[in-house]
């Protein structure tokens, strides 16, 4: 069976492989995205707390996905837990670490003016600052993105959701006749998602920062 | 948000009357700043009061503290002793949010918000104070207006398509916006180019003869403290007072060698710049207009003790001088006659402007004209060295009597407390 034919015949499983993986990344994204910017906007200030979370998120990151994920077997389970755990994980660092450079990089003297005028304090961080810091926050998001679509991958290890499947079923059955093709079929779906994430970013970009201070 | 609400109504009533709320006073009573490890405080006690509706410079060399003791009237930074007061309202412990929303500020590079419109900076305090959308839209044509943009060109720009000059201007309006009584200015014209600074300071004046509102300004620029301010305080290291007096009275009387070391050489010429042409006494030339008789200018000529005529022209503006002797060769020609015109003083022109003139002029003479260009009088070498000499005298006399008075009180003051009731009598 040739590739095409492949993919004619197992599109609509393949389709929904390639859901539920975008599903997974998104919805790990959103989280990723909120506890991120939280954490970073806790922690700038302060230059011991600011390293702290750098550090530690930079760490979880240096542990291998496929052994976070055996890790996380035993204590949660299988299936769809110790994926999202994993990669809300793994989504964190490049949102913490632009968050705080972001928020750190906000010219000290629009605060100044902000408090100035008699903003509080939280209008000072919804209205300045992160306004401001919001492009490297989103650059941040772009790269977690990137980076959770080959990690999600990984999940279906844990028996997770997404393409991960498809390629790991023909790693498994490799020398039998679909296997190559399930394996292409799951690694270009995974590329391709990707690519559709990374556009709607741009548009997202577009839509959020405002004029006076896109590049 | 419940904190919103409270300062939309104390908000509303300083706006009540716009355009026509004055300043309010400010006084500062033993103001200090120590900031923890550092034995000497940075503000050490100031004590000052300044008037409703008067600009006052804070002026001295980097690093005294002007800037610190200004960012404590609006308490960006906290003071740790002593109290400051707001139209004799105590504001030392109010919510310092609250505090700021009443006292307009503008800093240096004007520090407009690049994410936002211009005319969404100048709404910031207008919205955080809950005025309707209408009344927004309006203050804010109103305001780019008031600073000399066209509300219909700038309103939608982003900052960065602004040049230094109109951003300045731009936070100059959003510190006005709600009209608040006193207005901060922390080195605000410190980043813009030396021409485009001398026009923002004349718009400043212009603005301030409207408003009337009590303005606080920090610089370390001794000519503009001049130029814009009623009173200076020049300020030596922890924000010691060296001398809080009018312009004219520092520059010819200085407390003392730190101040006139801050003024700088040049005192009498810098004397200049506060006097105007229309006060001082201007010389009466003889003059004839283009419509009189040949007979009647050569007599007028010959009977005027000055060697010089003033001729008019057909609208009373000074159009050309006439000697003895040019007439006659010119052969009694008025058209070829004499020496133009070049270069006229107004009487709102300042007796600095007035000796450029005269000194470029190669007979060391201007003529000063009224508002339509006519004729008033002529102001040369001799009448600007006489009204020097007597303005500064003037400026001597006052200042010895105003020491006089100040050593005056003070020692009733000492007597008072000696006698035991002066700690009461005080508070």
């Amino acid at each position: 069976m040739s590739f095409w034919e492949y993919l004619g015949n197992r599109h609509q499983q393949l389709l929904t492989d390639a859901y539920q993986h975008a599903s997974a990344v998104f919805q790990c994204m959103v989280v990723a995205t909120l506890l991120g910017v939280l954490i970073g906007v806790a922690t700038y200030r302060s230059d011991l707390a600011g390293n702290l979370a750098t550090i530690s998120t930079s760490t979880i990151l240096t542990i291998p996905s496929l052994a976070m994920i055996g890790l996380l077997i035993p204590i949660v389970g299988l299936g769809v837990a110790p994926t999202v755990i994993a990669l809300t994980l793994y989504g964190l660092l490049p949102i913490v670490r632009n968050a705080i450079v972001g928020l750190r990089g906000v010219d000290p003297s629009l605060v100044d003016a902000a408090r100035g005028i008699g903003m509080s304090r939280p209008a000072q961080l919804l209205r300045v600052e992160l306004p401001l810091a919001w492009p490297p926050i989103l650059t941040g998001i772009r790269v977690s993105t990137q980076m959770l679509m080959g990690i999600a991958a990984i999940a279906a290890y844990a028996s997770g959701p997404g393409l991960g499947n498809v390629i790991f079923r023909g790693l498994a059955s490799l020398g039998s006749a679909n296997a190559l093709n399930q394996v292409l079929a799951g690694t270009l779906g995974i590329i391709v998602l990707a690519l559709l994430f990374d556009a709607a970013y741009v548009l997202l970009g577009r839509l959020t920062i405002p004029r006076g201070i896109r590049a | 948000m419940p904190e919103t609400s409270g300062a939309g109504t104390t908000g509303a009533t300083a706006g009540a009357g716009t355009g026509a709320t004055t300043g309010a006073t400010i006084e500062l009573e033993n103001l200090s700043k120590r900031y923890p490890g550092n034995p000497n405080p940075a503000v050490d006690n100031v004590n000052m009061e300044i008037k409703a509706g008067e600009t006052v410079i804070f002026v001295g060399p980097s690093g005294c503290g002007k800037s610190t003791t200004l960012k404590m009237i609006n308490r960006l930074i906290e003071p740790t002793g002593g109290r400051i007061r707001i139209n004799g309202e105590d504001v030392t412990d109010i919510d310092p949010v609250k505090l700021r929303r009443k006292v307009g500020y503008a800093i240096q590079s004007a520090g407009l918000f690049p994410h936002m419109t211009v005319a969404q900076n100048i709404a910031l305090v207008p919205r955080m104070i809950g005025w309707s959308k209408a009344r927004i839209a309006s203050r804010v044509e109103e305001l780019l207006d008031l600073v000399g943009l066209d509300p219909g060109e700038f309103h939608g720009r982003y900052p960065r398509q602004l040049s230094g000059g109109q951003q300045q201007r731009v936070g100059v309006a959003r510190a006005l916006a709600a009209d608040p009584p006193v207005l901060l200015m922390d080195e605000p014209f410190g980043a813009v180019d030396p021409i485009t600074r001398d026009h923002l300071q004349d718009e400043l004046i212009r603005l301030q003869h409207e408003l009337h509102k009590t303005i606080v300004f920090v610089t370390h620029d001794f000519d503009e403290a001049i130029k814009l301010g009623d009173r200076i305080a020049v300020l030596r290291e922890r924000s010691h007072i060296a001398q809080f007096d009018t312009p004219e009275a520092i520059l010819t009387n200085p407390a003392d060698d730190f101040v006139s070391g801050f003024v700088g050489a040049g005192a009498a010429l810098k004397r200049l710049n506060l006097t105007r042409v229309r006060d001082v006494e201007v010389t009466d030339y003889p003059t004839v207009t283009v419509d009189d008789p040949l007979q009647e200018i050569f007599n007028r000529l010959r009977s005027s003790g000055t060697n010089e005529i003033l001729l008019l022209d057909k609208r009373g503006r000074p159009y050309k001088w006439l000697r003895r002797g040019d007439l006659m060769r010119a052969r009694g020609s008025l058209a070829r006659a004499g020496t133009l015109v070049h270069d006229t003083v107004t009487r709102d022109a300042t007796l600095r402007d007035a000796l450029e003139a005269v000194l470029i002029d190669n007979a060391g003479r201007v003529a000063v004209t009224g508002r339509r260009g006519e004729y008033t009088g002529v102001v040369d070498m001799e009448t600007l060295m006489n009204s020097v000499h007597e303005l500064l005298e003037a400026d001597r006399l006052e200042a010895l009597e105003a020491q006089h008075e100040l050593e005056g009180a003070r020692a009733d003051r000492t007597h008072a407390e000696q006698e035991g009731n002066g700690g009461e009598a005080k508070a």
